[in-house]
C-alpha cells in the first residue's frame, strides 16, 4: 500500500490508537486495586502523623483502628450524619463543590493515652494545584496538637517543603482561636518577628522562603475548613458547660 | 573457540553483523551527547526542566532515570516503526508513543513505588513536554537502526541528565546547605556566620549555572566557539 496515502495514514492512526488504548487501559486497570490500597492506607498515615503519630504505610491500617475511636459525618449545621461513612464517602474535595446546605465533613477522634484529639480534614489551593491534610485540635478544641500535609504538585524544595517535618512541627501548640472566641487560625507569614516560633499565641508561624503563594494557601485552607466545623464545636462547648 | 566467539549472541542487534556492537561510531553515539553535543548546554534544548527540577538532588537524579527509560524505549520503538509510520503524521505518533510509555511509567510506580511517585508528582508527566526526546526520534531514531537508536536514547538521556545532576548539586548544596536532604554544611560554619543563599533556590539562579556550566563547557572544548 502506498506509504503517502489517506487511507493508509487513517488505517495506521486508528490502528495505533486501538493498540495504545488497549494496552493503557488494561495497565489502568489491572494496577488499580493496588494503587487504591495505597491511597487507602496513605490516608490513614496522614490522620495518624497528624496526632503525631508516625508509622510507615504498612503499619497504617493496624494503628488506625486501635488509636481512631470514632469517625464522624458533620453536616454545615453541626448535626452528623449517620448514614454516611466519613472515611470512604467523604471526598472533600467533591463535598466542596456542592451547594453549602448538603456539605457534609469528616471528623475524626483519635483517643491516645487516654487523651482526646479531634482531627479535622483540610483542602485548599497551593500555587500550582491543590493542597490538603489533616489538622489535630486538643481537648480544649484550640490548641493544635499537630497537622499533617500534602500537595500535588507544588515545586519541589520550595512550596512541597509543606510536607515536611520542620514545617509542621511549627504549627504544634499554636491556637487557632484568640481569646475572644474568635477564629483566628494560623497564619504562615513572611517577616515573621519570631522565626524560632518560641511565641504559641501570636497564631502565626515562619513561612518557607520562595513559596509565599503555597504558604498563603495553607493559611486560608487552615482558617475556611475549620470555620466549617465551628457549629459542632459549639454544639461540644455547650454540652461541657452543662456537664 | 574460534567458532564459537563467532556467534555472539548480541548479533540479533547489530545490523547484518558487519559492525561491532561498540564500534568507533556507536561508541561515539553515547560519548557525544555527554560533552560535544550536549543536548542543554550545545543544542539549548529541555532548558525548563533543568529550571524547574533542579532545586534539589535526588528528584534530579529519579528524572534522570525516568528520562532514560522513556528516551531508550521511545527511540528503539520508533526506530522499529520507522519504515511504516506514515510521514504526515509523524509528529502524532512520536507523543503517543512517548506519552503513553509516560503513562505507563506512572501508572506502575503508583502501584508498586509510592513513595518514589509522590515525590516525582508532576514531573513524570512533565517528561512528555521535554523536547529533546521528540527531538531525538525527529532527527535520529526515524532514520537508524535499532542499537544504534538504543544507543543515542540512552547518551542523549545521559547528556541530560548529567547537566540536571549537576545543576541540582549546586542549587541544594549552597541553597539549603543539604545534598538529598541531608545536611551537609556543618554547624560550625553557620556559627561562623555563613548563611544559605536562598537565591540558588529560585529559577533565575538555575538559568546562571547553566550559563556557567556552558561557560566552563566551551573554555574547555573551544571548538564548540561559534566562528565570527
Amino acid at each position: 500500500m502506498d506509504k503517502d496515502s489517506n487511507l493508509y495514514t487513517f488505517l495506521f492512526a486508528a490502528f495505533m490508537v486501538l493498540v495504545v488504548a488497549t494496552v493503557l487501559a488494561y495497565t489502568s486497570q489491572s494496577l488499580k486495586v493496588l494503587q487504591n490500597e495505597n491511597i487507602r492506607k496513605e490516608k490513614m498515615q496522614n490522620i495518624l502523623s497528624s496526632v503525631g503519630i508516625n508509622v510507615s504505610r504498612d503499619e497504617s491500617e493496624e494503628l488506625y483502628k486501635k488509636y481512631i475511636t470514632n469517625e464522624l459525618a458533620l453536616r454545615i449545621d453541626g448535626s452528623i450524619n449517620e448514614k454516611i461513612s466519613p472515611f470512604s464517602d467523604i471526598v472533600l474535595a467533591k463535598e466542596l463543590k456542592k451547594d453549602y446546605k448538603n456539605q457534609h465533613f469528616p471528623l475524626y477522634i483519635a483517643e491516645i493515652d487516654s487523651a482526646k484529639y479531634y482531627i479535622m480534614e483540610l483542602r485548599g489551593n497551593g500555587l500550582w494545584n491543590a493542597i490538603w491534610g489533616y489538622i489535630s485540635l486538643k481537648n480544649d478544641l484550640n490548641t493544635i496538637k499537630g497537622v499533617s500535609f500534602d500537595h500535588k504538585g507544588e515545586t519541589a524544595g520550595l512550596g512541597a517543603e509543606i510536607t515536611k517535618d520542620w514545617f509542621q512541627e511549627s504549627f504544634i501548640d499554636e491556637k487557632v482561636f484568640n481569646n475572644d472566641g474568635e477564629l483566628i487560625g494560623i497564619t504562615v507569614l513572611k517577616g515573621n518577628n519570631d522565626p524560632k516560633n518560641e511565641n504559641k499565641d501570636d497564631h502565626k508561624v515562619d513561612a518557607i522562603s520562595g513559596s509565599t503563594i503555597t504558604g498563603d494557601g495553607v493559611t486560608s485552607m487552615i482558617k475556611e475548613r475549620l470555620n466549617n466545623y465551628l457549629p459542632y464545636f459549639e454544639k461540644l462547648n455547650l454540652n461541657s458547660k452543662m456537664d | 573457540m574460534k567458532k564459537l566467539k563467532n556467534k555472539n549472541p548480541l548479533f540479533l542487534f547489530v545490523s547484518k553483523g558487519k559492525e561491532p556492537l561498540f564500534s568507533k561510531k556507536n561508541r561515539q553515539l553515547l560519548k557525544d551527547p555527554l560533552d560535544d553535543n550536549n543536548p542543554i548546554t550545545v543544542q539549548v534544548l529541555g532548558i525548563c526542566s533543568a529550571l524547574a527540577i533542579t532545586v534539589q538532588l535526588w528528584p534530579a537524579i529519579v528524572m534522570t532515570f525516568s528520562v532514560i527509560f522513556v528516551m531508550a524505549c521511545s527511540n528503539v520503538i520508533i526506530s522499529i516503526l520507522r519504515d511504516l509510520i506514515p510521514n504526515r503524521i509523524r509528529i502524532v505518533v512520536f507523543l503517543v508513543v512517548i506519552s503513553s510509555l509516560v503513562a505507563l511509567v506512572d501508572e506502575f510506580l503508583k502501584a508498586y513505588a509510592y513513595d518514589v511517585s509522590k515525590e516525582l508528582s508532576i514531573f513524570i508527566g512533565l517528561i512528555v513536554t521535554n523536547c529533546i526526546i521528540m527531538g531525538r526520534l525527529e532527527a535520529f531514531a526515524l532514520g537508524n537502526g535499532v542499537w544504534k537508536s538504543f544507543l543515542d536514547g540512552v547518551g542523549n538521556a545521559f547528556g541530560y541528565g548529567a547537566i540536571l545532576i549537576a545543576v541540582a548539586f549546586f542549587r541544594e548544596l549552597l541553597g539549603s546547605g543539604n545534598l538529598m536532604g541531608y545536611q551537609v554544611i556543618p554547624d560550625f560554619i553557620y556559627e561562623m556566620g555563613y548563611e544559605n543563599n536562598g537565591l540558588m533556590l529560585l529559577s533565575p539562579m538555575a538559568l546562571i549555572t547553566v550559563g556557567i556550566i556552558i561557560w566552563i563547557q566551551r573554555s574547555r572544548n573551544t571548538d564548540l566557539i561559534e566562528q565570527r
